[in-house]
């Protein structure tokens, strides 16, 4: 009745197994390819694309005209800003997030927990108006012009600033930096560092030769986590940000939305995808090296 | 350890940073809540407490319009991101295939990759698949709530595999080998042993999929149609040109859906039923119970 268990058979079993889960993820495959993969294509084909004088994109006279325009000074311009301004929020989330970070990890199971969850409600919850209440709190009229004006001084108006648009990715991508850096604070080995007390390390030195260098790819995931959707943004420079702060994320949009520059719009995508996959690839690499 | 329990100057400046952190996170929120009740047509001078603007809101045809869309767009991503991002999940965490690693790259891209950039791809994908459509059917096929839904359901799928893969990895398929050893078939299997288990992580994981669906501002501004706008973007769109108190009632109204969605969603990614943590007791005694782990 039962068969001999040969090395032929387990690897037909072997293969029918792997034939089940294809098909399992038959549906997300076929999705993904359509919803996209295919998308992405499109997009890196109407970067070679040309527009007629109507501003229709003609898919023909393929040319590279978008991505020389990537090199004019206007771009060059929101480009550096938009780096300028992801590479502050990654710097300030990160300094502000480390102790906070290093505070949840080191509280007792429960409040841990509490503290946490405390984080990722608003992580998680609408980015829109969380993104609003600070137009509400930074405008002319808003809380700290008022609080200004109380204490005798000058109406404060912060709202279509870099320094708005600035507060309002602390605030809206704080959560991306905070969650990593517990993950990797909370699984140290504290042993390490009691030994390198016990070693007569001040308590800085212990921090900075065994504390931080182990929890160094929660630094890495973090701020790459928070650099990415800082340097897309696009919610927070158009609620907070003026005239004079476009950034990447909005001007990409201007191209689609009101510009009606398609193939521009689509290699400057590609340029920001681009830069995207290289702080991925960081990423991988950080992670992969201290598993 | 033995820096705890005592309470160091650096542990009490710790201890300031995270409350003003805290702070920071819930002070905005809470504001825009307290004055979402405020009777003045100012936004920022407070007079008296009222539900004027929430009367406003409910007497407004543009926003009850924009939210039923905003709930048949969420409501179907939902349904069939669950199902599809679920099946996506148990095939990467259970089986080895052809072209595993590929979709385990695919998978997580969505998430990755900016709501910029996610719009101007479906934004070209959906222009081009309509002249497709057109030249082929002759049928006329426009930008509405369905591609607002097939875009919805293309980001919600990541999102759902992941919540329920992190389910997955914490028992491994012993439970399952045991049921099928007793002559359950794969259905059997998979009604009576897998999905008891993961049913927290997939009603979590569709309980985000429904947020994420309804906040969702970026991408639905790209594949939106005329007519068709979701609550978040006709928000948005008075957002830009102006604050106003019947724009603070409705945000108070998402964000507290929204909270109150997480807040579920996380309580069901956390909720440890018996039977998994029987199994994590057991995996130790389990032969070849690494076979959950990732690669890479």
């Amino acid at each position: 009745m039962t068969q001999q268990a040969t090395p032929e058979l387990e690897a037909a079993a072997e293969r029918a197994k792997g034939w089940r889960g294809f098909r399992i993820a038959l549906p997300a495959y076929l999705y993904l390819v359509v919803f996209f993969v295919v998308p992405l294509l499109l997009v890196l084909v109407y970067s070679f694309a040309s527009r007629s004088s109507t501003g229709l994109t003609v898919l023909a006279d393929w040319n590279l005209d978008s991505y020389a325009r990537l090199f004019s000074t206007e771009v060059g311009r929101i480009f550096l800003r938009s780096l300028l301004l992801a590479l502050t929020t990654t710097a300030i989330c990160l300094v502000v997030c480390y102790p906070f970070a290093y505070f949840i990890a080191t509280r007792g199971p429960t409040l841990r927990n509490v503290l946490l969850v405390l984080v990722m409600i608003p992580f998680w919850s609408n980015f829109l108006v969380r993104t609003y209440a600070w137009r509400f709190i930074l405008g002319s009229d808003g809380i700290v012009s008022q609080i200004s004006q109380a204490f005798g001084g000058e109406p404060i108006r912060l709202l279509f600033t870099n320094t708005a648009v600035l507060i309002g990715m602390v605030y809206g991508f704080m959560p991306f930096m905070v969650l990593p850096l517990y993950a990797a604070i909370e699984r140290l080995d504290w042993n390490l560092v009691d030994a390198a007390r016990d070693l007569y390390a001040s308590g800085w030195e212990a921090f900075r030769k065994v504390t931080l260098p182990l929890s160094m790819p929660g630094v890495v995931a973090g701020s790459i986590l928070v650099f990415i959707p800082s340097l897309g943004a696009y919610v927070t420079p158009a609620i907070l940000g003026g005239a004079r702060t476009t950034l990447m994320g909005d001007y990409i949009v201007g191209q689609f939305l009101s510009a009606r520059n398609w193939p521009f719009g689509s290699a400057l995508s590609i340029a920001l995808m681009a830069l995207m996959l290289i702080a991925t690839l960081i990423y991988f690499r950080s992670g992969a090296r201290n598993v | 350890m033995s820096e705890k329990g005592r309470r160091s100057p650096i542990d009490r400046l710790l201890a300031v940073n995270a409350w003003v952190i805290y702070v920071f996170f819930y002070a905005p929120i809470a504001l825009l809540i307290v004055f979402s009740f405020n009777d003045n047509d100012n936004v920022s001078i407070w007079t008296e407490p009222s539900l004027r603007w929430y009367r406003a809101m409910l007497e407004d045809d543009r926003i009850l319009g924009a939210l039923r869309n905003s709930l048949i767009v969420a409501f179907a991503s939902t349904i069939v991101a669950t199902i599809i991002g679920t099946m996506l999940a148990i095939a990467l965490e259970r089986y080895r295939f052809r072209g595993h690693g590929a979709l385990d790259g695919i998978a997580y891209m969505p998430i990755i990759i900016p709501d910029v950039t996610m719009g101007v791809m479906l934004l070209i994908f959906f222009f081009q698949a309509i002249g497709v459509i057109e030249e082929i059917f002759g049928a006329t096929f426009r930008t509405g709530l369905g591609t607002i839904t097939l875009a919805h359901i293309a980001f919600n799928i990541s999102f759902v595999a992941i919540v329920v893969r992190a389910r997955l990895a914490q028992f491994d398929n012993s439970l399952e080998e045991a049921a099928s050893d007793l002559y359950a078939s794969r259905w059997a299997t998979f009604r009576r042993v897998t999905l008891p288990l993961i049913a927290p992580g997939v009603a979590g994981g569709a309980l985000l999929a429904l947020t994420l669906s309804l906040d969702d501002v970026v991408v639905t501004q790209f594949v939106s149609g005329q007519g068709s706008t979701t609550l978040p973007v006709y928000v948005f769109g008075l957002v830009r040109r102006g604050v106003t108190p019947l724009i603070n009632a409705v945000s108070t109204v998402m964000l507290l859906a929204s909270m109150l969605l997480v807040a579920f969603s996380l309580g069901l990614q956390r909720s440890r039923t018996r039977a998994v943590e029987e199994e994590d007791d057991l995996s130790d005694f389990v032969p070849g119970s690494s076979q959950g782990t990732k690669t890479g």
